[in-house]
């Protein structure tokens, strides 16, 4: 029962909210909720097997018997850490967002509790079509989030982001059901259990693009693309970042874009793994664009929420240069880099967003000096600061040495590239901090009449999980990927025969044991 | 105590340091901030020297103190420990960056004692420190790696102390992001070596060593030390990548001391000599490291001749010195390098500090053409300042005599040496004798040109204690290593005790022969005889005909312009780099997310609409154009059919 409560409390807090009469409490309410969600995830660790990578705590029930379709949850360590990335974020958020949202408190809150659901079940979903529910739920809240509380050009940002999206996942649908025709064939009846997919053997011939295997890939590929965002399919990002209200802007950045990169991991590589082999090269190439152009584009950025957007394309095309790398460094370090990520670019939007709410500009030119005025902000940006640009001992660090280090051992060339993204890194953060906080006063911050407040308890409450969480993961990553190692290793090992076993059902056990010593024994 | 408490309490003093400071940034008060840092500083001091007591005590083979905390990171066959090592080489490093560091923070306890941010300041100290000792202590290269870049955040933190200041904090930023290209280079470093080792402890990498030496350009060891030493020029300061550390005398002058002195830039140096087995093995890394110390060593020389700021000429002074250290490495003299490393800690650490007394004295100015004469007023900081010139212009018996004189005796001799790398080490020194000695001319000797309204003044005690602290060991500090050709006619042949200490841990250049002693004598008397020649020259410049170096600047014209610019690097790579890589950010941004990208969007968008309309246009409810489409129809299906 624990994954279903986990997925639909906070669709029940929806509604809790919804029919919540004093409109004073609303916002107590909901961090209360969400905490309680929090802990609810925490007790899902607490029971989580490290040992084993076959799903765990499955639940499911037939839903609709003649498609094959179910309601079909399933945990394991590749979805274990962004589930809780996500409970861990809501409370933050709402707390973040305590003064910056003023009108319709409630739909917002619903949105945050039905968006919520939405990514949890896209994270535990092992049925397409139950996932693809979960997916495309998770952009209408999101619709809303940055269409209602949004910017001045939130109306064209939020279409040009709901267009995109949608886009992508209209391919993947269509995917989706041949997928679940190929299962009726080979396997008698219909089905769109992904273990069931995972059972398919699909035809692949090298070299010929309009072949069965390669054509489905690229329709999962494309979506997941999307959705990270990969170069050259970006463009959304910056302009829903810069438009969507704060929370909006976190949610986004720090779990809604790890959602594409969760699919790529849980979806096409192990569903098409000749394929993945194939257009590696392909992804790894515009991961490592991404990184680049990311970085570049992010150091002219005037707009301080805009750099940090494409701050974002630069670190997610880190993750998914990883992803492609095949092997145990890589793939661990972009699973890790997309909770570091999570981490310290939702921290980063909050502070810009906390600096906003302040001066009502994002404009990097108008600022100046704010280290004199602002201490405590500064020295929470700062530390945010270094775990963007991976100083060691920061959690940015793990993952980034990780990633560089697989796609070294995968593919030189790819490392040489993206190792100036090291540099370049350094570069647009700290040119942004040096114009924003160091120098002589700038307007808006000599301004006499509205002296500027450093940061407020609630503020404070708000980011110090958040730096905790940078120092905690730089200095002790094992208490994070051990949890996963067992179904990286999985992976990583079994990858061109990738079969999820579900714990406690005994046919499986058996074959996830073997599957699991021979990675034991291919170390 | 076990060595476990201790490496903790040395390691972990600093931080704790750093914490309270940290928590209490607000406070003004230097005696107290000074007091918790410094006293953090000093008990490091301690356990570092009850550590190498203990490792004294051992047999020398087995000098070797290793003590491991917990597991960092393992994911597959990568498995590092939060590991740190004392061994002869960490040993003297260690002592080295506690006891100067502590002399250090003592020191600005009186020089910062007006600072508004007195308790950042200090907070940052200690921050720093304990970086340097996760840098120097690390018992695999990530570790080591932590600290590295841990230091230089520091010095970027340190650099841009004086934040309000535009240019003091861009000279941060430069330091930061210079140092970061080489630590780029220093990660694929890493990535070879674990690639090809499988480890990245020092140990095991040293161990494993092919003791058959690369020939090839693009042979793992090769490439890895090349990698390796790309980060080492970021951090000390080698060509290409020197150019942050002039700029980094913007930070308090302290610090410039500690960090781009004594400690953080003669990391790149301390990481060559920690893998000595493996650069050993990569000949062609070597004489490329060979190269590049001389070559900077000239270089900055060259520009410190002509500079009139007191820190820029005593920063073009350490990037040359470094550059000393680098040539050491590269004809296999690592035990020369770590020499050199040590006596420079205390002489340039002595004479940055003194730079800071004048300073202090002169009320922040830094322009030596204003000064001369202040012997009189500051007749301590003169006295000390007196003994590191001594020991940088290579007198014997001063401490920098022995090491510089060693360095220069292994690049003639050693199998990896050439005749041209020990005359680039002399001429460096002819000049490094020569800008020394304007330095003191210039400030201390002559004839007063401070501006009235400025009264020099001697600093306090407090300022005054580290300096003769460090004067003395400026002075003694190259007894350790006497050659054995000066030992033999002393009374009762001390030996070289430094060799002695690192022989198990340094490993010697394969073929190497026995050296002639009366070529050594002579290169000695050369160097020696020359450097005082120019020395002699400098005083008579600057002192007795104070109009000469402006003829013979003249004379030189265009040459002189160049040296004085600096040979314009900072410009080229303006210039060359950093201005078109802006253009370009801008231009991709403009043309290809901008323009390309979402233009192609509108126009599918564009596309899609107008095609709705077309066919929202075609449905209009007029009967008539119904009835005329059916028509056309049925005429096109006739015509088809029939024309078949």
């Amino acid at each position: 029962m624990i994954l279903s409560a986990i997925t639909f409390l906070p669709l029940l807090f929806a509604l809790v909210v919804l029919l919540w009469p004093n409109t004073k409490t609303l916002r107590h309410l909901a961090l209360g909720l969400s905490i309680i969600e929090f802990l609810a995830s925490l007790a899902m660790l607490a029971h989580f097997d490290s040992s084993t990578a076959s799903l765990q705590m499955v639940e499911r029930f037939t839903w609709i018997e003649r498609f094959g379709i179910s309601y079909f949850l399933g945990l394991d360590g590749l979805s274990l850490w962004l589930i809780m990335l996500t409970t861990f974020l809501t409370p933050i958020v709402l707390l973040g967002s305590w003064n910056s949202i003023q009108d319709r408190v409630k739909g917002f809150l619903v949105s945050v509790f039905v968006l919520q659901t939405a990514m949890i079940g896209t994270f535990l979903a092992m049925d397409a079509i139950f996932f693809y529910l979960f997916w495309e739920l998770s952009l209408v809240p999101m619709y809303f989030m940055i269409g209602i509380w949004g910017g001045q050009r939130r109306i064209y940002a939020t279409v040009k982001f709901f267009i995109y999206t949608m886009l992508g996942s209209v391919l993947m649908l269509v995917a989706i059901i041949y997928l679940m025709f190929m299962t009726q064939e080979t396997l008698g009846t219909m089905s769109a259990s992904l273990l069931d997919f995972y059972r398919l053997k699909i035809p692949f011939i090298g070299g010929q693009f309009f072949t069965l295997q390669t054509l489905l890939f690229f329709a999962f590929a494309l979506a997941f693309s999307i959705k990270v965002p990969v170069f050259p399919f970006h463009t959304w990002l910056p302009d829903a970042h810069v438009e969507a209200p704060t929370p909006g802007s976190v949610i986004l950045a720090g779990v809604m874009l790890k959602m594409g990169t969760y699919g790529f991991l849980r979806w096409t590589i192990p569903l098409f793994p000749e394929a993945s082999e194939y257009w590696a090269w392909l992804f790894m190439t515009v991961g490592v664009i991404g990184i680049v152009y990311g970085a570049l584009v992010a150091m002219v950025q005037p707009d301080i929420k805009k750099l940090v957007a494409y701050s974002s394309v630069s670190h997610m095309g880190y993750i998914l240069l990883g992803l492609f790398t095949f092997n145990q460094f890589g793939m661990t370090g972009s699973l890790y880099q997309m909770l570091n990520h999570g981490v310290s670019t939702g921290a980063l939007f909050l502070l810009v967003g906390m600096i906003y709410e302040r001066t009502h500009s994002r404009e990097i030119s108008k600022y100046g000096g704010l280290a004199g005025v602002l201490p405590l902000f500064t020295i929470a940006f700062f530390i945010i600061t270094l775990s963007s640009i991976a100083v060691p001992m920061t959690n940015g660090f793990i993952g980034e040495f990780l990633i560089l280090l697989g796609s070294f051992k995968a593919e030189k060339a790819f490392a040489y590239v993206a190792v100036t993204g090291v540099v370049l890194g350094a570069v647009y953060m700290l040119w942004m901090f040096k114009r924003v906080f160091f120098g002589e006063k700038g307007e808006l911050v000599k301004d006499e009449h509205h002296p500027l407040h450093d940061l407020s308890c609630r503020e404070i409450c708000v980011l110090v999980p958040m730096v905790v969480m940078v120092f905690w993961m730089g200095l002790f990553p094992n208490h994070f990927l051990d949890f996963s190692k067992a179904s990286l290793d999985h992976l990583v090992a079994d990858r061109s025969n990738y079969q999820l076993a579900i714990m406690g059902d005994k046919a499986e056990v058996k074959a996830a044991t073997t599957a699991f010593n021979k990675a034991e024994a291919s170390q | 105590m076990s060595h476990q408490t201790l490496m903790a309490i040395l390691i972990l003093s600093p931080l704790v340091g750093f914490l309270i400071n940290g928590f209490r940034y607000k406070k003004h008060s230097a005696e107290l901030s000074g007091s918790i840092a410094t006293g953090a500083a000093v008990i490091s001091f301690i356990a570092a020297l009850l550590m190498v007591i203990d490792l004294i005590g051992l047999p020398p083979e087995e000098r070797k103190i290793i003590v491991h905390f917990f597991d960092w990171i393992a994911v597959d066959r990568l498995k590092i420990s939060a590991g740190f090592t004392i061994d002869q080489i960490s040993a003297i490093m260690v002592l080295v960056v506690t006891g100067v560091g502590s002399l250090i923070h003592l020191f600005s306890i009186g020089y910062m004692h007006h600072d508004k941010g007195v308790a950042k300041y200090f907070a940052y100290l200690n921050l720093f420190l304990f970086n340097m000792l996760l840098l120097v202590l690390g018992d695999n290269l990530l570790v080591m790696f932590v600290g590295w870049e841990g230091v230089g955040l520091c010095s970027y933190l340190l650099i841009g102390f004086w934040f309000t200041d535009k240019e003091k904090a861009a000279a941060g930023m430069k330091a930061f992001v210079t140092n970061r290209i080489g630590d780029a280079a220093f990660l694929l470093g890493m990535f070879v070596l674990f690639l090809t080792f499988g480890t990245l402890n020092f140990q095991e990498i040293n161990h494993m060593v092919p003791t058959t030496s690369e020939l090839t350009w693009l042979a793992p060891i090769t490439l890895a030390t090349l990698f390796l030493f790309i980060g080492a020029t970021g951090k000390s300061a080698q060509i290409p990548l020197y150019v942050w550390l002039p700029d980094a005398m913007a930070g308090p002058t302290p610090v410039s001391a500690l960090i781009h002195a004594a400690t953080m830039v003669t990391a790149g140096v301390y990481m060559i000599i920690r893998l000595n087995p493996l650069f050993l093995a990569a000949p062609n890394t070597m004489a490329i490291i060979a190269g590049i110390g001389g070559l900077t060593a000239v270089m900055a020389a060259s520009i410190g001749m002509t500079q009139w700021d007191i820190k820029k000429v005593l920063a073009y002074s350490t990037v040359s010195q470094l550059g000393y250290m680098f040539l050491a490495c590269g004809v296999g003299a690592f035990g020369a390098a770590l020499f050199h490393l040590m006596t420079h800690a205390f002489f340039k650490a002595l004479m940055f500090l003194g730079s800071g007394s004048v300073i202090h004295a002169m009320h922040e100015e830094q322009d030596i053409r204003k000064m001369g004469g202040l012997r009189k007023y500051l007749p301590y900081t003169h006295l000390t300042f007196l003994i590191g010139w001594l020991a940088i212009i290579g007198v014997p018996p001063f401490a920098g005599f022995f090491s510089k004189d060693e360095i220069l005796w292994q690049a003639f001799h050693s199998p990896r040496g050439h005749w041209a790398l020990w005359a680039m080490g002399a001429l460096g020194a002819v000049m490094t004798a020569f800008y020394m000695t304007r330095l003191m001319a210039l400030t201390f000797w002559g004839k007063s040109r401070v501006p009235k309204e400025t009264h020099p003044h001697e600093s306090p005690w407090i300022m005054l204690l580290p300096l003769i602290v460090l004067a003395i060991l400026s002075a003694v500090g190259g007894w350790v290593g006497i050659p054995h050709v000066i030992s033999e006619i002393l009374p009762g042949q001390p030996g070289n005790l430094l060799e002695t200490w690192l022989e198990p841990v340094i490993k010697s250049v394969p073929g190497v022969a026995e050296g002639d002693p009366t070529q050594e004598w002579s290169l000695m008397g050369v160097s020696v005889t020359l450097a005082v020649i120019s020395a002699l020259l400098a005083y008579h410049f600057y002192v007795r005909d104070p109009s000469k170096p402006k003829k013979v600047a003249e004379s030189l014209g265009k040459f002189y312009e160049l040296v004085y610019n600096k040979y314009f690097v900072d410009e080229a790579y303006f210039g060359w780099i950093i201005n078109p890589l802006v253009s370009l950010s801008k231009g991709i941004w403009y043309y290809i997310d901008v323009n390309f990208i979402d233009k192609t969007t509108y126009v599918v968008a564009d596309l899609v609409r107008g095609g709705g309309q077309f066919v929202r246009g075609v449905q209009n409810g007029n009967i008539q154009q119904y009835a005329m489409y059916i028509g056309l129809g049925v005429v096109a299906t006739m015509t088809y059919v029939l024309m078949r």
